[in-house]
């Protein structure tokens, strides 16, 4: 038997692979309206560029690169966002208390913490609300490390990033969600 | 040699972080817990931390329950712009 030569055939291509990108654009970008643009793009792009298909991998293989390449170009465009992404710190950025909690900042008790970790719809609505909160890149990689978790290398080789650049935004997601929590259900 | 273990406590915080995950090295589980000794306000957010991860963890597990797709009136539109194209 001869191997068969893959071809594209994009008039199922919707059918096919549509949820399929979809699913992949959404776990990592968290927003509807993005995803289907994203996917979108990815079709444009994949009937664009449909003579440079070679056959080497499957059609779905070859439009989730094409994908890939969209989410990056995301993350990259709101990474480039400065001045918004870099709002208040929880620490002294110089002088003698440099690296050490903000007076203002530092954690206070909870108030109630077995009643407030029972699970239920409120806890997830706020939860979302304070991820939705931060800076749109460290909800990104917050949100694919902690809600999809996805393994370290995964996520730096996705989106172009160094492990130690990964862990300082999630430390800066984290400390920033943790006040947003205190202040909206805590110690409501 | 003390120096080299000795953290601020956003560089505490931030192993702290990294150990929710258990992804903190052996040295730096270690500065950690050497801090905790002096810093109580860490002690707190590690203590907490803890609870959140427990939340975001219960949270992880229902948003992976959910299916998502397009809508099939997405889908068709997606499908005529896509035809109108390939021309």
């Amino acid at each position: 038997m001869s191997p068969e030569e893959i071809t594209l055939n994009p008039n199922k291509w919707i059918d096919k692979y549509a949820d399929y990108l979809f699913n992949y654009a959404i776990v990592r970008v968290n927003n509807s309206d993005l995803a289907k643009d994203l996917v979108q793009e990815t079709f444009f792009a994949g009937l664009k560029s449909a003579k440079n298909f070679q056959g080497k991998s499957t059609e779905r293989t070859w439009l989730i690169s094409i994908l890939k390449r969209k989410v990056i170009d995301h993350y990259r465009k709101i990474n480039s966002k400065k001045g918004q992404a870099e709002v208040r710190m929880n620490f002294y950025a110089d002088g003698e208390n440099e690296g050490n909690w903000l007076e203002e900042r530092v954690p206070q008790s909870w108030d109630n913490t077995a009643e407030k970790t029972m699970e239920n719809e409120e806890l997830r609505s706020q939860i979302d609300i304070c991820i939705d909160n931060l800076p749109e890149k460290y909800a990104m990689v917050f949100r694919m490390k902690t809600i999809q978790e996805f393994e370290t290398e995964e996520i730096c080789k996705e989106l172009g990033i160094t492990a130690s650049n990964l862990w300082v935004i999630i430390h800066r997601a984290r400390t920033q969600l943790r006040r947003c929590m205190e202040d909206n259900w805590f110690n409501k | 040699m003390f120096k080299k273990l000795r953290l601020t406590c956003n560089e505490a915080t931030t192993i702290c972080d990294k150990n929710q995950y258990g992804e903190a090295t052996f040295l730096e589980k270690l500065k950690l817990n050497i801090h905790f000794i002096y810093c109580r306000i860490c002690l707190k957010y590690t203590k907490q931390n803890i609870t959140l991860t427990n939340l975001y963890k219960g949270h992880a597990k229902s948003c992976k329950t959910i299916k998502h797709g397009m809508s099939d009136e997405d889908k068709l539109a997606l499908k005529k712009q896509l035809e109108s194209i390939n021309r």
